[in-house]
């Protein structure tokens, strides 16, 4: 997200007029605070767009859909039925998996595998990608949903993300290798990567809801199309990186285009390959607990369930399995990306090839185990296993009577002295002066052609008819984004100083970065119930992550000389951190606002669930009512809220590092 | 096409929009300021060479002078803008893309600066890999593969990957697997710069050694002129896309085209390079009295006698005819004239 197609290419901004300092920043934001001062006296039509206005892109969208469900466009069958028809391939490698993992398979009278395979399976393979601590991770992680009753559920779950991470996969390469030979793909491909990427996730459901339908299949549907992206953008970018001398060195060997694709660039991009492999197990991970809402089963079902009649001891208890889940899949297919080969001396087989060896004797000893001893290696009855949910419960007592009245206090004080305010503060602003403030800084950080993108973004938004809406989603995003920016930064300052510290919050940050996002909303409901400052307080939990991370990485990519270099001119650490250390890492800590951004966004619209009234609430209407139309326009308006942001920002920065002589 | 290996003619590569088209308005010939003024980048300019069987040309030139991109024509890596290229007599810019493929799997070997090996393949799998394209059967080209690794000395090595190994190792399996299609011609593309400077000795000895066996056709591209000078036959050196002069060692050292070339040639311990025969007149001295001194005899052998004796000195070849005279004055000149 932070690098955008578009990031590339701007001049050095050289021959414009010298201005004097003071007159750039009141030419650019003068205009738009005069509209705003001046609101009363501006026609209405250029405050908020007047209803004959509207352009009616829903009812567009809607036309389309209707064509495409009702009549048969393809002569013998409509596009429905090739969406169904493709539910209905991806429903057997489902149903493969889940027999393997969990259901087994009755009709060949083989049962599923026993969880004591799985979970030494999980383990041998964390050996052999890393070492012991990740085969106890893993293993750990793995043993833990099967002691705590959370068995099924999560092996459903897994089946999902099994089944959805290789397509998602497959189709992102494919795409990232076409936009690679072919330069009109491509140019196609960046801006619909963008929206997608920041689409909210509710928005992939309803197309998905309309066309194919409720249920598993269509949850898993809607996770292939949310968790591809990623993979397009890095299989791009990898395939890019490759060295130019390890192409050329595959056409001297006399490859034809096909063998040079497939035995020298695809392996050649590995590494960047397998990073995308690790987003998008995340990515369908994240999206399989929000595609419940689509009648998807396993553990986000049933996240959902318990959340809505608000047993939230219960919901904990499934979060903390999700969140065991999320971990030990991200450090496992991170450790297969960062895993280097190495040649293997010889030696007889199980010595060359220890882990296969361990593989196969865990297999067999488990299925005798399972079959011959004890039906407790298959599936843990339920007598046996152990819940948490009464100490939960218990937790959730605790905090519910003894701080009750203070978190009370707490949230109706913020609510009517700053957050009610700040809303109305924000509802003045006319859609004329935003869309002048956006266009003349997208002029002057680059030119007419951002200028008229962002113009355009905001156009589109005010005339689809969601401007009162937009802006209560952006004083949620803007609120929550100061918030994050004054817990963040100084966490990351305070990060940035020694390895043992960077250490510690990397591993922070990378855990709860894995975490799916609706997990966030647990512990804010049990907080706060529902509303504004529940919707904030999640936001701010999720979207805090990129701001420490960029700026812990950002101070600690500052040259160890230049540092070196103010500390024998006498600066004391203070300065040293706000006259060196700080101006040469702003950039990258923009990036990482810019990062925020798009996280608060994610995080506003699912925070919808717990009744915020806003962009996300209309979304969450649209998804009701199946309004594919309204679905899609309401997320188009969100993801280029994100856009424009994104865009400015990022070329903000690029601008900047070019000056600093960075970029 | 006559009996060189490789020869290009007038041959052009200009980066810009249309190039084709601004050559041909400027009559296929524009100069440097020209084309700057137009906005494109000269890369390689008007450059005519040919190579003979057997024969190691060094294309010399500091970075930017457009070497590397004109190997890279020759290999067809990069489609000249224009200009011709023969290979074996076969104009090279009018195969196919198919009998491309023919010629680089047959015909041509390439060695990068930077190794190109591919990290997912073991030192055999990235030395007969160029054999797999082919379609080679498995125990055929692994066959070939170890008969090569043990001419570059990576025996025990088979099984490592390109990570596991030094960058001296690793360019040993570049250029294994250059050699494994027993290439006609051999590319070198500043094969020994990325590599430190003793183990860059060491190597350009290893490449001697195997061209005495092998006797392909190189054409060999570097930064270093003590390199170009070591290895040599003929040595083209370019400056700003143009091949500015080409000959053999002793030729650009005696005789340099331009100042540039002489600025090169200024720090070169001639008395070591230079022999009896690129100093002396071709006319046999009348006066065959004194001592004699042989042809192809260095000038740092021969420095005694010639401080010794004042006459011209009488030089024969190698039948102890007469072929010409040495005069203390010329070898003076030779070693220390030109200089500053």
């Amino acid at each position: 997200m932070a690098e955008t197609a578009t990031g590339a290419e701007s001049s050095p901004p050289t021959g414009r007029p010298r201005l004097p300092s003071w007159a750039i920043p009141v030419l650019l934001v003068g205009p738009f605070l005069a509209l705003v001062m001046a609101r009363e006296r501006l026609p209405a039509w250029a405050v908020t767009v007047p209803e004959p206005w509207h352009v009616p892109f829903i009812d567009w969208i809607n036309a389309v859909v209707k064509v495409l469900r009702k009549d048969a466009i393809f002569g013998l069958f409509t596009f429905r039925d090739l969406t169904r028809a493709g539910a209905e391939a991806i429903d057997w490698p489902l149903q493969i998996v889940e027999g393997v993992l969990i259901a087994g398979f009755p009709a060949l009278g083989l049962p599923a595998l026993p969880w004591v395979l799985i979970v030494g399976l999980a383990a041998i393979w964390g050996w052999y990608l890393k070492g012991p601590r990740l085969a106890l991770l893993a293993g750990g992680c793995i043993a833990y949903l099967a002691l705590f009753g959370k068995w099924k559920l999560s092996m459903i779950t897994l089946a999902a993300v099994l089944v959805a991470a290789p397509v998602a996969g497959a189709i992102g390469i494919a795409l990232g290798i076409l936009a690679v030979k072919k330069r009109w793909f491509e140019m196609l491909l960046w801006p619909v990567l963008n929206v997608m990427q920041s689409l909210p996730h509710f928005s992939y459901l309803i197309p998905v809801a309309v066309f194919i339908g409720v249920g598993h299949k269509a949850g898993t549907i809607a996770t292939i199309l949310f968790a591809m992206p990623p993979m397009a953008r890095l299989a791009i970018l990898g395939l890019r990186g490759i060295s130019k001398e390890v192409t050329e060195a595959g056409i001297m060997a006399g490859c034809t285009p096909r063998q040079l694709l497939w035995k020298v660039e695809v392996p050649a991009a590995r590494d960047a390959l397998m990073i995308g492999v690790n987003q998008v197990i995340m990515q369908c991970l994240a999206m399989v607990v929000i595609a419940s809402f689509v009648g998807a089963k396993g553990l986000g079902h049933d996240l959902l369930f318990r959340l809505q009649s608000l047993r939230i001891g219960q919901a904990l208890e499934i979060g903390v399995a999700i969140v065991l889940m999320a971990i030990a899949l991200d450090r496992l297919s991170q450790a297969l990306a960062a895993r280097q080969p190495a040649h293997i001396p010889e030696g007889p087989f199980w010595r060359t090839h220890p882990f296969l060896t361990a593989a196969g004797g865990a297999i067999v000893g488990s299925i005798l185990a399972a079959v011959l001893t004890t039906p407790l290696a298959q599936i843990l009855p339920k007598d046996l296993t152990v819940t948490t949910a009464p100490m939960w419960d218990a937790l959730v007592d605790i905090i519910t009577v003894n701080l009750f009245d203070a978190l009370a206090i707490f949230r109706d004080d913020l609510l009517r002295h700053v957050l009610i305010p700040l809303r109305r503060l924000f509802q003045l602003v006319p859609w004329l002066a935003l869309v002048i403030l956006v266009a003349s800084l997208g002029w002057y950080l680059k030119g007419w052609r951002l200028a008229l993108t962002v113009a355009g973004f905001i156009l589109f938004i005010a005339f689809a008819g969601f401007w009162p809406r937009a802006l209560i989603t952006a004083y949620m995003v803007a609120f929550s984004v100061v918030v994050c920016i004054v817990v963040g930064l100084p966490l990351g300052v305070w990060a940035s100083r020694g390895d043992r510290r960077t250490a510690i919050a990397t591993t922070l940050c990378d855990t709860f970065q894995t975490f799916p996002s609706f997990i966030y909303l647990i512990p804010v409901i049990m907080l706060f119930q529902v509303g504004d400052v529940a919707a904030i307080t999640a936001i701010v939990i999720y979207a805090v992550i990129p701001i420490v991370r960029y700026t812990m990485f950002g101070l600690r990519a500052v040259p160890s000389e230049i540092v070196e270099a103010a500390t024998t001119s006498g600066c004391t650490p203070m300065q040293t951190l706000w006259k060196v250390r700080m101006p040469l890492a702003f950039p990258e800590i923009m990036l990482g606002i810019n990062q925020t951004i798009m996280f608060a966004l994610f995080m506003v619209i699912i925070a919808a669930f717990i009744g915020t009234r806003d962009l996300g609430q209309e979304i969450f209407r649209a998804l009701t009512f199946a309004d594919a139309g309204k679905g899609l326009v309401v997320g188009l308006c969100v993801s280029f809220m994100g856009l424009t942001a994104d865009q400015l920002i990022t070329a903000w920065a690029h601008r900047r590092r070019q000056m600093l002589g960075v970029a | 096409m006559g009996e060189e290996k490789i020869s290009c003619r007038k041959v052009w590569k200009l980066y810009g929009r249309d190039p084709e088209g601004f050559l041909r308005t400027h009559g296929g010939a524009p100069d440097i300021a020209a084309v700057r003024a137009a906005g494109y980048i000269p890369a390689v300019r008007d450059v005519s060479l040919e190579v003979m069987p057997s024969e190691i040309l060094v294309i010399m030139g500091l970075s930017g002078s457009g070497k590397s991109t004109l190997v890279r024509c020759l290999s067809r890596l990069i489609e000249p803008t224009a200009g011709e290229i023969f290979f074996d007599g076969q104009d090279l810019l009018k195969a196919s893309a198919k009998e491309m493929i023919e010629l680089r799997r047959h015909k041509m070997g390439m060695v990068f600066q930077h190794f190109a090996l591919l990290p997912h393949r073991t030192v055999l799998q990235n030395i007969a890999f160029p054999l797999e394209v082919q379609g080679v059967a498995r125990a055929a080209r692994e066959a070939r593969a170890r008969e090569i690794i043990a001419l570059v000395g990576l025996e025990g090595r088979e099984t490592y990957y390109p990570r596991e190994l030094s960058g001296g190792q690793q360019q040993r399996v570049g250029i294994a697997r250059s050699l494994a299609i027993e290439p006609d011609v051999w590319f070198l593309d500043e094969p020994f710069s990325a590599l430190d400077p003793l183990i860059r000795r060491e190597m350009q000895d290893e490449f001697l050694r195997l061209q005495q066996m092998l006797k392909k056709t190189i054409v060999f591209i570097t930064h270093d002129f003590d390199e170009a000078i070591r290895l040599a036959d003929r040595i083209a050196i370019m400056k700003e896309g143009e091949v500015v002069q080409c000959g053999t060692a002793a030729e650009l050292i005696t005789n340099p085209a331009t100042d540039y070339v002489r600025e090169f040639t200024k720090d070169v311990s001639r008395e070591k390079l230079l022999t009896v025969r690129d100093v002396m007149e071709d006319a046999a001295a009348e006066d065959a009295s004194g001592p004699s001194i042989a042809a192809d005899e260095k000038i740092s052998a021969v420095a005694k006698t010639v401080l010794e004796t004042d006459s011209p000195i009488r030089v024969v070849d190698s039948q102890g005819a007469g072929v010409g005279t040495l005069r203390r004055a010329r070898v003076i000149d030779a070693l220390f004239g030109g200089r500053e």
